[in-house]
Protein backbone atom coordinates (compact mmCIF):
# COMPACT_ATOMS: atom_id res chain seq x y z
CA UNK A 1 0.00 0.00 0.00
CA UNK A 2 1.61 3.39 -1.04
CA UNK A 3 1.19 6.13 1.33
CA UNK A 4 -0.31 9.34 -0.51
CA UNK A 5 1.41 12.25 -0.16
CA UNK A 6 -0.21 15.27 1.61
CA UNK A 7 -3.53 15.39 3.28
CA UNK A 8 -6.90 14.11 2.09
CA UNK A 9 -10.60 16.06 1.94
CA UNK A 10 -10.74 15.12 5.83
CA UNK A 11 -7.43 16.25 7.08
CA UNK A 12 -8.08 19.39 4.71
CA UNK A 13 -11.23 19.97 6.92
CA UNK A 14 -9.61 18.50 9.92
CA UNK A 15 -7.03 21.06 9.83
CA UNK A 16 -9.61 24.67 9.07
CA UNK A 17 -12.01 22.65 11.70
CA UNK A 18 -8.84 22.71 14.67
CA UNK A 19 -8.77 26.56 13.66
CA UNK A 20 -12.43 27.06 15.38
CA UNK A 21 -12.58 29.01 18.81
CA UNK A 22 -15.33 27.95 21.47
CA UNK A 23 -18.38 29.34 20.86
CA UNK A 24 -18.11 30.25 17.12
CA UNK A 25 -20.77 30.65 14.97
CA UNK A 26 -20.04 28.68 11.67
CA UNK A 27 -21.21 28.19 8.78
CA UNK A 28 -20.14 25.20 6.70
CA UNK A 29 -20.66 24.91 2.87
CA UNK A 30 -22.46 22.46 0.83
CA UNK A 31 -19.87 19.37 -0.19
CA UNK A 32 -16.24 19.13 1.73
CA UNK A 33 -16.94 21.69 3.75
CA UNK A 34 -19.25 19.50 5.44
CA UNK A 35 -16.57 17.31 6.89
CA UNK A 36 -14.91 19.89 9.03
CA UNK A 37 -18.20 18.87 11.66
CA UNK A 38 -16.38 14.94 11.83
CA UNK A 39 -13.23 17.04 13.65
CA UNK A 40 -12.63 16.16 17.21
CA UNK A 41 -12.06 19.95 18.70
CA UNK A 42 -11.85 18.58 22.55
CA UNK A 43 -14.00 20.51 24.84
CA UNK A 44 -14.72 23.51 21.95
CA UNK A 45 -18.13 23.88 21.35
CA UNK A 46 -19.58 26.07 17.98
CA UNK A 47 -22.95 26.41 17.05
CA UNK A 48 -23.88 25.40 13.15
CA UNK A 49 -25.83 27.75 11.03
CA UNK A 50 -27.05 26.75 7.96
CA UNK A 51 -28.34 29.25 5.36
CA UNK A 52 -31.70 28.15 5.68
CA UNK A 53 -31.94 29.39 8.61
CA UNK A 54 -31.50 26.63 11.41
CA UNK A 55 -29.25 27.96 13.49
CA UNK A 56 -27.96 24.85 15.98
CA UNK A 57 -27.84 21.57 14.17
CA UNK A 58 -26.35 18.47 14.98
CA UNK A 59 -25.48 15.24 12.99
CA UNK A 60 -27.37 13.84 10.29
CA UNK A 61 -30.81 12.08 11.68
CA UNK A 62 -30.77 8.12 12.12
CA UNK A 63 -32.41 6.12 9.13
CA UNK A 64 -35.69 6.48 9.99
CA UNK A 65 -35.73 9.15 12.67
CA UNK A 66 -35.75 11.83 10.12
CA UNK A 67 -37.71 14.80 9.98
CA UNK A 68 -38.54 15.84 6.64
CA UNK A 69 -39.33 19.07 7.21
CA UNK A 70 -35.72 19.89 8.94
CA UNK A 71 -32.54 19.93 6.09
CA UNK A 72 -29.23 21.85 6.37
CA UNK A 73 -28.05 23.89 3.79
CA UNK A 74 -27.05 20.40 1.91
CA UNK A 75 -30.52 19.22 1.80
CA UNK A 76 -29.38 16.28 4.57
CA UNK A 77 -32.51 15.57 7.23
CA UNK A 78 -30.11 16.66 10.00
CA UNK A 79 -31.09 16.49 13.73
CA UNK A 80 -31.48 19.79 16.28
CA UNK A 81 -29.09 20.36 19.31
CA UNK A 82 -30.46 21.35 22.74
CA UNK A 83 -31.06 25.55 22.15
CA UNK A 84 -31.39 25.56 18.39
CA UNK A 85 -33.57 28.21 16.89
CA UNK A 86 -34.91 28.49 13.29
CA UNK A 87 -35.45 31.31 11.33
CA UNK A 88 -36.59 32.62 8.07
CA UNK A 89 -34.35 33.43 5.33
CA UNK A 90 -34.41 37.00 5.69
CA UNK A 91 -32.89 36.83 9.46
CA UNK A 92 -30.97 34.13 8.06
CA UNK A 93 -28.98 36.22 6.13
CA UNK A 94 -29.25 38.73 8.42
CA UNK A 95 -27.11 37.14 10.60
CA UNK A 96 -24.60 36.78 7.57
CA UNK A 97 -24.78 39.85 6.44
CA UNK A 98 -24.16 41.85 9.75
CA UNK A 99 -21.16 39.81 10.79
CA UNK A 100 -22.58 37.57 13.35
CA UNK A 101 -20.91 34.20 11.55
CA UNK A 102 -17.29 33.93 12.91
CA UNK A 103 -16.57 31.61 10.23
CA UNK A 104 -17.88 30.38 7.44
CA UNK A 105 -15.81 27.61 5.25
CA UNK A 106 -16.42 26.82 1.42
CA UNK A 107 -15.09 25.34 -0.84
CA UNK A 108 -13.64 27.08 -4.11
CA UNK A 109 -12.28 26.47 -7.73
CA UNK A 110 -9.94 29.33 -7.43
CA UNK A 111 -8.19 31.36 -4.32
CA UNK A 112 -5.89 34.47 -4.66
CA UNK A 113 -3.08 35.75 -2.59
CA UNK A 114 -5.57 39.17 -2.04
CA UNK A 115 -8.03 37.23 -1.05
CA UNK A 116 -9.75 36.76 -3.93
CA UNK A 117 -11.99 33.65 -4.63
CA UNK A 118 -14.22 31.56 -7.33
CA UNK A 119 -16.59 29.21 -6.72
CA UNK A 120 -20.19 29.52 -8.85
CA UNK A 121 -19.10 29.53 -11.88
CA UNK A 122 -16.92 27.20 -14.29
CA UNK A 123 -15.43 28.25 -17.86
CA UNK A 124 -17.92 28.65 -20.15
CA UNK A 125 -20.90 27.67 -18.12
CA UNK A 126 -23.75 29.01 -18.60
CA UNK A 127 -26.08 30.08 -15.71
CA UNK A 128 -24.55 29.33 -12.08
CA UNK A 129 -24.63 28.10 -8.33
CA UNK A 130 -24.50 31.18 -5.75
CA UNK A 131 -26.35 29.91 -3.06
CA UNK A 132 -25.48 31.82 -0.41
CA UNK A 133 -21.81 32.34 -1.07
CA UNK A 134 -21.89 35.62 -2.02
CA UNK A 135 -23.88 37.05 0.96
CA UNK A 136 -21.25 34.96 2.95
CA UNK A 137 -18.15 35.60 1.67
CA UNK A 138 -18.65 39.31 2.30
CA UNK A 139 -20.68 38.89 5.69
CA UNK A 140 -18.39 36.44 7.70
CA UNK A 141 -15.90 37.51 10.04
CA UNK A 142 -13.41 34.99 8.97
CA UNK A 143 -14.01 33.26 5.24
CA UNK A 144 -11.71 30.20 5.29
CA UNK A 145 -11.26 28.07 1.61
CA UNK A 146 -10.48 24.51 1.23
CA UNK A 147 -9.58 22.96 -2.36
CA UNK A 148 -7.09 21.01 -4.18
CA UNK A 149 -4.07 22.51 -4.80
CA UNK A 150 -3.98 22.03 -8.48
CA UNK A 151 -6.57 21.22 -11.34
CA UNK A 152 -7.12 17.55 -12.84
CA UNK A 153 -4.31 19.07 -15.51
CA UNK A 154 -1.74 20.24 -12.99
CA UNK A 155 -2.69 24.06 -13.16
CA UNK A 156 -2.19 25.84 -9.80
CA UNK A 157 -5.49 27.09 -8.29
CA UNK A 158 -4.19 29.37 -5.74
CA UNK A 159 -3.03 32.30 -8.24
CA UNK A 160 -2.48 35.91 -8.40
CA UNK A 161 -5.46 36.74 -9.82
CA UNK A 162 -8.76 34.22 -10.50
CA UNK A 163 -9.21 33.60 -14.13
CA UNK A 164 -13.14 32.21 -13.19
CA UNK A 165 -15.76 35.07 -12.41
CA UNK A 166 -15.05 35.54 -8.51
CA UNK A 167 -17.31 35.21 -5.68
CA UNK A 168 -16.28 38.20 -3.55
CA UNK A 169 -12.72 40.09 -3.76
CA UNK A 170 -10.25 40.64 -0.40
CA UNK A 171 -12.19 38.26 1.67
CA UNK A 172 -10.27 35.41 2.37
CA UNK A 173 -8.46 34.45 5.91
CA UNK A 174 -6.92 30.85 5.52
CA UNK A 175 -6.90 28.47 2.36
CA UNK A 176 -6.77 24.83 3.25
CA UNK A 177 -5.42 22.49 0.26
CA UNK A 178 -3.79 18.72 0.38
CA UNK A 179 -0.68 20.46 0.44
CA UNK A 180 -1.20 22.44 3.67
CA UNK A 181 -2.46 25.68 5.56
CA UNK A 182 -1.95 29.07 3.70
CA UNK A 183 -2.85 32.88 4.60
CA UNK A 184 -3.44 35.28 1.79
CA UNK A 185 -0.59 38.10 2.32
CA UNK A 186 -0.88 40.32 -0.71
CA UNK A 187 1.86 39.65 -2.56
CA UNK A 188 1.54 35.83 -2.24
CA UNK A 189 0.58 32.72 0.65
CA UNK A 190 1.76 32.46 3.53
CA UNK A 191 2.49 28.98 4.58
CA UNK A 192 0.99 28.01 8.23
CA UNK A 193 1.35 24.75 7.60
CA UNK A 194 2.62 22.09 5.64
CA UNK A 195 1.01 18.55 4.88
CA UNK A 196 3.18 15.69 5.99
CA UNK A 197 5.88 15.00 3.63
CA UNK A 198 4.99 18.00 1.40
CA UNK A 199 8.06 20.56 0.99
CA UNK A 200 7.81 24.26 0.45
CA UNK A 201 9.59 23.90 -2.81
CA UNK A 202 6.96 21.36 -4.22
CA UNK A 203 4.33 23.96 -2.86
CA UNK A 204 6.04 26.46 -4.48
CA UNK A 205 6.17 24.47 -7.86
CA UNK A 206 2.44 23.80 -7.63
CA UNK A 207 1.62 27.63 -6.68
CA UNK A 208 0.74 30.46 -9.11
CA UNK A 209 2.11 33.07 -6.84
CA UNK A 210 5.45 33.47 -4.25
CA UNK A 211 5.11 31.31 -1.39
CA UNK A 212 7.10 32.26 1.47
CA UNK A 213 8.07 30.05 4.26
CA UNK B 1 -62.90 36.91 4.20
CA UNK B 2 -63.25 32.92 3.79
CA UNK B 3 -59.73 32.10 3.01
CA UNK B 4 -60.61 28.40 2.89
CA UNK B 5 -61.18 27.23 -0.87
CA UNK B 6 -62.17 23.96 -1.24
CA UNK B 7 -59.50 22.26 -4.28
CA UNK B 8 -55.78 22.44 -4.77
CA UNK B 9 -57.67 23.23 -8.50
CA UNK B 10 -60.07 26.25 -7.54
CA UNK B 11 -56.38 28.09 -5.55
CA UNK B 12 -54.67 28.16 -8.47
CA UNK B 13 -57.47 28.44 -11.23
CA UNK B 14 -57.51 32.31 -11.97
CA UNK B 15 -53.95 32.65 -12.39
CA UNK B 16 -53.29 33.79 -15.80
CA UNK B 17 -50.56 33.17 -18.21
CA UNK B 18 -47.57 35.67 -18.24
CA UNK B 19 -47.87 35.82 -13.64
CA UNK B 20 -45.10 36.53 -11.81
CA UNK B 21 -45.02 33.42 -9.40
CA UNK B 22 -43.44 32.95 -5.93
CA UNK B 23 -42.47 29.21 -4.96
CA UNK B 24 -41.63 28.62 -1.67
CA UNK B 25 -39.32 25.57 -0.04
CA UNK B 26 -35.39 25.49 0.39
CA UNK B 27 -34.38 21.56 -0.28
CA UNK B 28 -37.96 19.86 0.38
CA UNK B 29 -39.25 21.50 3.57
CA UNK B 30 -41.60 23.98 2.61
CA UNK B 31 -42.11 23.05 -0.97
CA UNK B 32 -45.76 23.67 -1.84
CA UNK B 33 -45.68 20.02 -3.87
CA UNK B 34 -49.56 19.82 -4.22
CA UNK B 35 -49.82 24.13 -5.03
CA UNK B 36 -47.60 22.98 -8.05
CA UNK B 37 -48.75 19.94 -9.32
CA UNK B 38 -52.06 21.53 -9.32
CA UNK B 39 -50.66 24.56 -11.25
CA UNK B 40 -49.01 22.13 -13.64
CA UNK B 41 -52.80 20.81 -14.42
CA UNK B 42 -54.34 24.13 -14.76
CA UNK B 43 -51.43 25.16 -17.64
CA UNK B 44 -50.66 28.68 -17.17
CA UNK B 45 -47.89 29.55 -19.24
CA UNK B 46 -45.09 32.13 -19.99
CA UNK B 47 -44.31 32.51 -16.37
CA UNK B 48 -41.81 34.04 -14.22
CA UNK B 49 -41.06 31.76 -11.63
CA UNK B 50 -39.07 32.61 -8.28
CA UNK B 51 -37.37 29.86 -6.05
CA UNK B 52 -34.24 28.96 -4.56
CA UNK B 53 -33.34 26.71 -7.27
CA UNK B 54 -34.57 25.47 -11.11
CA UNK B 55 -35.86 22.84 -9.58
CA UNK B 56 -33.72 18.85 -9.28
CA UNK B 57 -34.37 15.81 -11.23
CA UNK B 58 -38.44 15.60 -10.64
CA UNK B 59 -39.69 13.03 -8.93
CA UNK B 60 -43.32 13.08 -9.30
CA UNK B 61 -45.03 12.62 -5.27
CA UNK B 62 -42.87 16.08 -4.71
CA UNK B 63 -42.81 18.21 -7.93
CA UNK B 64 -40.94 21.66 -7.43
CA UNK B 65 -40.35 24.27 -10.06
CA UNK B 66 -38.95 22.27 -12.09
CA UNK B 67 -41.79 20.69 -13.12
CA UNK B 68 -43.04 23.90 -14.49
CA UNK B 69 -40.17 23.93 -16.34
CA UNK B 70 -40.55 20.88 -18.33
CA UNK B 71 -43.71 21.57 -19.15
CA UNK B 72 -43.04 24.51 -21.11
CA UNK B 73 -44.92 26.74 -18.56
CA UNK B 74 -41.94 28.85 -17.64
CA UNK B 75 -40.66 32.20 -19.48
CA UNK B 76 -38.39 32.86 -16.84
CA UNK B 77 -36.86 32.20 -13.80
CA UNK B 78 -35.35 34.12 -11.25
CA UNK B 79 -33.40 31.99 -9.18
CA UNK B 80 -29.99 31.55 -6.39
CA UNK B 81 -28.94 28.45 -8.79
CA UNK B 82 -28.96 28.28 -12.11
CA UNK B 83 -26.45 25.54 -12.43
CA UNK B 84 -26.39 22.75 -10.54
CA UNK B 85 -24.47 22.84 -7.69
CA UNK B 86 -22.12 19.72 -8.67
CA UNK B 87 -20.79 20.28 -12.57
CA UNK B 88 -21.39 16.57 -13.30
CA UNK B 89 -25.44 16.91 -12.67
CA UNK B 90 -27.66 17.83 -15.54
CA UNK B 91 -30.74 19.55 -14.41
CA UNK B 92 -34.03 19.45 -16.50
CA UNK B 93 -33.54 23.03 -16.91
CA UNK B 94 -30.22 23.21 -17.63
CA UNK B 95 -31.36 21.84 -21.49
CA UNK B 96 -34.25 24.26 -21.18
CA UNK B 97 -31.62 27.09 -20.69
CA UNK B 98 -29.18 25.60 -22.96
CA UNK B 99 -31.32 25.46 -25.82
CA UNK B 100 -32.92 29.20 -25.42
CA UNK B 101 -36.22 28.07 -24.24
CA UNK B 102 -36.19 29.72 -20.40
CA UNK B 103 -34.32 33.01 -19.85
CA UNK B 104 -32.84 33.04 -15.88
CA UNK B 105 -31.96 36.10 -13.30
CA UNK B 106 -29.24 34.74 -11.13
CA UNK B 107 -29.50 36.61 -7.53
CA UNK B 108 -27.33 35.46 -4.36
CA UNK B 109 -29.63 34.03 -2.04
CA UNK B 110 -29.70 36.65 0.51
CA UNK B 111 -30.28 39.38 -1.72
CA UNK B 112 -33.43 37.07 -3.02
CA UNK B 113 -34.42 37.16 0.62
CA UNK B 114 -33.69 40.41 1.02
CA UNK B 115 -35.41 41.43 -2.38
CA UNK B 116 -38.66 39.65 -1.58
CA UNK B 117 -39.13 40.89 1.79
CA UNK B 118 -38.28 44.38 0.94
CA UNK B 119 -41.36 43.94 -1.44
CA UNK B 120 -43.51 42.83 1.00
CA UNK B 121 -42.43 45.61 3.53
CA UNK B 122 -43.06 48.58 1.36
CA UNK B 123 -39.17 49.11 0.41
CA UNK B 124 -38.86 49.78 -3.26
CA UNK B 125 -35.05 49.36 -3.02
CA UNK B 126 -31.69 48.64 -1.19
CA UNK B 127 -28.11 49.06 -0.69
CA UNK B 128 -26.13 45.63 -0.21
CA UNK B 129 -22.73 44.24 0.24
CA UNK B 130 -23.25 41.20 -1.41
CA UNK B 131 -21.97 41.06 -5.39
CA UNK B 132 -19.94 44.00 -5.03
CA UNK B 133 -17.11 43.59 -7.63
CA UNK B 134 -18.23 40.79 -9.30
CA UNK B 135 -19.60 39.54 -12.30
CA UNK B 136 -23.28 40.25 -10.82
CA UNK B 137 -22.20 44.14 -10.62
CA UNK B 138 -21.17 45.02 -13.77
CA UNK B 139 -22.83 47.96 -14.75
CA UNK B 140 -25.22 48.81 -12.05
CA UNK B 141 -25.42 51.25 -9.62
CA UNK B 142 -23.18 51.15 -6.41
CA UNK B 143 -22.72 53.41 -3.74
CA UNK B 144 -20.22 54.21 -0.98
CA UNK B 145 -21.15 54.71 2.38
CA UNK B 146 -19.12 55.09 5.24
CA UNK B 147 -16.50 53.71 3.38
CA UNK B 148 -17.85 50.51 2.06
CA UNK B 149 -18.92 49.99 -1.36
CA UNK B 150 -22.53 48.43 -1.75
CA UNK B 151 -24.66 47.58 -4.73
CA UNK B 152 -28.10 48.90 -5.11
CA UNK B 153 -30.94 46.02 -5.38
CA UNK B 154 -34.26 46.68 -5.99
CA UNK B 155 -37.49 44.72 -4.22
CA UNK B 156 -38.95 41.54 -6.23
CA UNK B 157 -42.90 41.94 -5.78
CA UNK B 158 -44.95 38.70 -6.94
CA UNK B 159 -48.45 38.19 -8.06
CA UNK B 160 -49.02 35.30 -6.43
CA UNK B 161 -46.55 33.06 -3.82
CA UNK B 162 -47.24 29.35 -3.50
CA UNK B 163 -45.75 28.46 0.17
CA UNK B 164 -46.42 25.57 2.29
CA UNK B 165 -46.89 25.71 6.12
CA UNK B 166 -47.68 23.34 9.17
CA UNK B 167 -50.49 25.07 11.33
CA UNK B 168 -53.23 27.56 10.15
CA UNK B 169 -56.25 28.91 11.62
CA UNK B 170 -59.62 30.09 10.04
CA UNK B 171 -57.91 34.02 10.05
CA UNK B 172 -54.55 32.81 7.73
CA UNK B 173 -52.53 32.76 10.57
CA UNK B 174 -49.52 30.85 10.18
CA UNK B 175 -46.61 28.46 11.95
CA UNK B 176 -44.08 26.75 10.41
CA UNK B 177 -42.48 23.29 11.00
CA UNK B 178 -38.37 23.36 11.37
CA UNK B 179 -36.69 24.37 8.18
CA UNK B 180 -39.60 24.77 6.29
CA UNK B 181 -40.28 28.56 6.95
CA UNK B 182 -37.04 29.34 5.05
CA UNK B 183 -38.15 31.89 2.05
CA UNK B 184 -42.18 31.19 2.96
CA UNK B 185 -43.00 34.05 4.93
CA UNK B 186 -41.29 36.28 2.94
CA UNK B 187 -42.43 34.90 -0.04
CA UNK B 188 -46.45 35.43 1.12
CA UNK B 189 -45.66 38.54 2.00
CA UNK B 190 -44.09 39.94 -1.30
CA UNK B 191 -47.39 38.85 -2.91
CA UNK B 192 -50.37 40.22 -4.32
CA UNK B 193 -52.49 36.90 -4.07
CA UNK B 194 -50.49 34.45 -1.32
CA UNK B 195 -51.67 30.80 -1.43
CA UNK B 196 -50.55 28.17 1.13
CA UNK B 197 -51.25 24.70 1.67
CA UNK B 198 -51.37 23.35 5.06
CA UNK B 199 -50.23 20.34 6.73
CA UNK B 200 -52.89 19.90 9.78
CA UNK B 201 -56.34 20.67 10.24
CA UNK B 202 -57.18 24.27 9.71
CA UNK B 203 -58.05 25.29 12.99
CA UNK B 204 -61.00 27.79 14.24
CA UNK B 205 -59.91 31.19 15.08
CA UNK B 206 -58.56 31.55 19.14
CA UNK B 207 -57.32 28.10 18.50
CA UNK B 208 -53.53 28.71 17.80
CA UNK B 209 -52.01 30.99 20.59
CA UNK B 210 -51.14 34.70 19.72
CA UNK B 211 -48.05 34.40 20.50
CA UNK B 212 -47.20 31.22 18.16
CA UNK B 213 -48.15 33.04 14.85
CA UNK B 214 -45.01 33.05 12.25
CA UNK B 215 -46.97 34.57 9.42
CA UNK B 216 -50.18 37.02 10.54
CA UNK B 217 -52.70 35.78 8.15
CA UNK B 218 -53.13 39.26 6.63
CA UNK B 219 -50.73 38.57 4.26
CA UNK B 220 -52.92 34.91 3.75
CA UNK B 221 -55.40 34.86 0.97
CA UNK B 222 -56.64 31.42 -0.05
CA UNK B 223 -55.99 28.31 2.20
CA UNK B 224 -56.42 24.40 2.08
CA UNK B 225 -55.36 21.81 3.83
CA UNK B 226 -52.72 19.15 2.12
CA UNK B 227 -54.69 15.70 2.64
CA UNK B 228 -53.14 11.97 3.59
CA UNK B 229 -51.07 10.88 1.18
CA UNK B 230 -51.16 9.03 -1.70
CA UNK B 231 -54.24 11.94 -2.42
CA UNK B 232 -51.90 14.33 -0.49
CA UNK B 233 -47.98 14.65 -1.57
CA UNK B 234 -45.95 14.78 1.17
CA UNK B 235 -41.77 15.28 2.03
CA UNK B 236 -40.28 11.25 2.31
CA UNK B 237 -37.17 10.24 2.66
CA UNK B 238 -34.29 10.17 -0.12
CA UNK B 239 -34.41 6.08 -1.00
CA UNK B 240 -38.26 6.63 -1.55
CA UNK B 241 -37.99 9.67 -4.14
CA UNK B 242 -37.24 7.22 -6.73
CA UNK B 243 -39.81 5.43 -6.48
Amino acid sequence: MSERKGWNRQQIADRLAREFQDGWIVNLGVGMPTLCSNTDIGDRRVIYHAENGVIGYGPVAAPGEEDFNLVNAGGQNVTLLPGAAVVHHADSFAIIRSGRIDVTVMGAYEATCNGDFANWKLAGQKGGGIGGAMDLAVGAKRVFIMLEHRTRDGKPRLLERCTLPVTARGVVTLVATDLGLFAPTGEGFAVRDLASGVTLEEVRGATGCPVTG
Amino acid sequence: MQKLVGSFAEAVRDIPDGATIAIGGFAHPGTPFNLIRALAAQGARDLTCIANTTGGAQQPRMPDIGLLVEQGQVRKVICAFTAATRPTDVLPFTQHYEAGAVEAELVPQGTLAERLRAAGAGIPAFYTPTGVGTELAEGRETRMIQGREYLLEYALPVDVALIRAHRADAMGNLRFHRSQRNFNPLMAMAARTAIVEVEEEILPAGAMDPDDVHLSGIFIHRMIRVPPSPEGLWPTRREERAR
